[in-house]
């Protein structure tokens, strides 16, 4: 059979490389964590915040490249600045948390670009702005999968806290459950996850891997664990299709998967619709 | 018969100035309490201080029994991922460590709970999906999985049609029957006059004590300020009040977070 031959080489053959693997295995550790932790994102309306510390991060990215440090430090450092501009912003009488955020991240996101245009900055940044997945090396490797398995552990413990708190705030303070420490948690765990996929999908497109396939998921499922199954086997068919696509059309491996991410979005939202006109619109009685 | 809740006296609020004062009362097993007053008027903070979320400022508040709450069903989401089950189930989280999941005892339970409120054949249910009145027996299985022996419910009856009411008001009678002590938050006063006591809040108790008693033109007037209108009944000595209904509904004792 040449023709299955073919198709088998053609699947296989991008993989041969290191460099492919590499960036295989790390789409796969962000369709993870993306589809996982992308359930609390969608579900308690933090997208917003998530692509604020994605942005809000840029200069800590750009300081590291400029002095040689791993991009991983900067960003934490990133990371942590962003979060005490956007509170103490947060802080100012009268502007409202929305434009407080959108004001620091702005402000920091510039702070980032007057860095990353000067004439020392070496070649490179525009990785950080767009991700560099092909450029993903073992120690990437082996830090993001120890903070991908961190995050995941927090969440499995925490799941019924969540629950609680996601569910009604108010019901979850009188079962012991404080809803900051939920929110705080869920916060320093997004924080996390910005940090491991930024390497691969880089400042702007990040956000993507975290909020699209959980958002995609919850269109098609009414439970929480097969909405987290779904949204990682889509961020994982999104991952190495982009992969695919990077390869065989020569595109941007980040744009590529970001692309798809969203491209699966859009069908579930069609699949949903198209699902729900089948059925006709159920109300619950009474 | 040693009370469940007994307060002297209890002051409390959310920073200086009580929100709730003179509040003196006691709560019997098998009984059935309204919480009668206007929004605002310390309801829901009587209900924090009896979860023990709030502690009193003055006075004692002892509570022998466990107090567990069922807020409003229009407080939590409906478009959660959860089911019957799943929000049944929440109600074990208080005797958990955090980083233990729910044992085969725990879901045992929490299917009894669902069992208790006639809801066994809908555990598995998108809670979303299930009727107000169903959401609302929910929220007391979740609040009987706790073991709790006083149920605080917040406006429970709010938007149920007259069969769910009438099946829920059944189901609370039961519950306080079985030795609990129900405490219920409402403006319905004809309801309220078929509990066993009713007590009177309005930034202080009114009043507590056996409806026929303590339900009088006066109490109410002071409870619901002008909001409260006289009905002429046939009965000329026995008049029924009502209150005006509010405009809308919201928990303004509750500080913004």
């Amino acid at each position: 059979m040449p023709a299955l031959a073919t198709v088998l080489d053609t699947l296989a053959d991008p993989f041969s490389q290191a460099l492919m693997q590499r960036a295989l295995l790390e789409v796969l550790l962000l369709a993870v964590v993306g589809g996982t932790l992308g359930c609390w994102i969608v579900l308690g309306e933090l997208s917003y915040g998530a692509e604020s510390l994605a942005h809000g991060m840029f200069p800590g990215l750009v300081l590291a490249a400029l002095a040689g440090i791993p991009l991983l430090l900067g960003g934490a450092a990133g990371i942590l600045v962003a979060a005490l501009a956007v509170a103490l912003a947060g802080r100012v009488p009268a502007i409202g948390r929305d434009n407080a955020t959108a004001v620091a991240v702005t402000t920091l996101f510039g702070l980032g670009a007057l860095l990353a245009l000067s004439p020392d900055t070496p070649l490179g940044i525009q990785g950080l702005l767009f991700g560099d997945v092909l450029g993903t090396t073992s120690g990437d490797l082996l830090a993001g999968a120890a903070l991908v398995a961190a995050v995941l552990l927090a969440l499995w413990a925490a799941h019924w806290r969540l629950l609680a708190a996601g569910f009604d705030r108010d019901g979850a303070r009188a079962l012991g459950v404080a809803p900051l420490v939920v929110d705080a948690l869920l916060l320093t765990l997004i924080a996390l996850a910005v940090l491991v996929a930024v390497q691969g999908l880089g400042n702007l497109l990040v956000v993507a891997v975290l909020v699209a396939p959980a958002a995609a998921a919850r269109l098609l499922t009414r439970r929480l664990a097969p909405m987290m199954a779904i949204a990682v086997v889509l961020g994982m068919v999104a991952g190495i299709g982009g992969l695919y696509l990077s390869y065989y059309a020569s595109v941007a491996a980040g744009a590529s998967i970001a692309g798809l991410l969203v491209a699966g979005y859009l069908l579930a939202r069609l699949a949903a619709a198209t699902s729900s006109i089948r059925k006709g619109r159920t109300a619950p009685a009474g | 018969m040693s009370s469940l809740v007994a307060a002297r006296d209890v002051a409390v609020g959310y920073g200086s100035a009580p929100v709730l004062r003179d509040v003196t009362f006691t709560a019997n097993p098998g009984e059935r309490i309204a919480v009668l007053g206007p929004n605002g008027g310390g309801k829901t903070t009587l209900f924090r201080a009896l979860l023990q979320e709030l502690r009193p400022s003055q006075g004692t508040l002892t509570t022998t029994g466990r107090c567990a709450s069922v807020p409003q069903t229009e407080r939590s989401r409906l478009d959660f991922p959860v089911s019957a089950l799943d929000v049944a189930l929440m109600g074990t989280i208080p005797g958990r460590a955090w980083w233990r999941r729910p044992t085969r005892t725990d879901r045992a339970a929490a299917r009894d709970a669902l069992k208790r409120v006639d809801l066994a054949d809908r555990a598995e249910r998108t809670y979303g999906e299930l009727s107000g009145g169903q959401r609302q027996r929910v929220l007391i299985a979740r609040a009987l999985v706790q073991n709790a022996q006083v149920l605080l419910l917040d406006e429970p009856f709010t938007g149920l049609d007259t069969t769910s009411a009438a099946l829920l008001e059944e189901l609370l009678r039961e519950l306080a029957q079985e030795g609990r002590a129900v405490m219920i938050a409402t403006h319905d006063l004809e309801q309220a006059r078929r509990w066993d006591r009713v007590l009177c809040v309005n930034g202080r108790q009114i009043a507590f004590g056996v409806p026929a008693e303590t339900l009088t033109h006066d109490v109410l007037a002071q409870t619901y300020g002008a909001a409260i209108v006289t009905l002429p009944g046939e009965d000329p000595a026995a008049p029924h009040h009502a209150i005006l209904p509010p405009h809308h509904h919201h928990h303004d004792d509750v500080p913004p977070h």
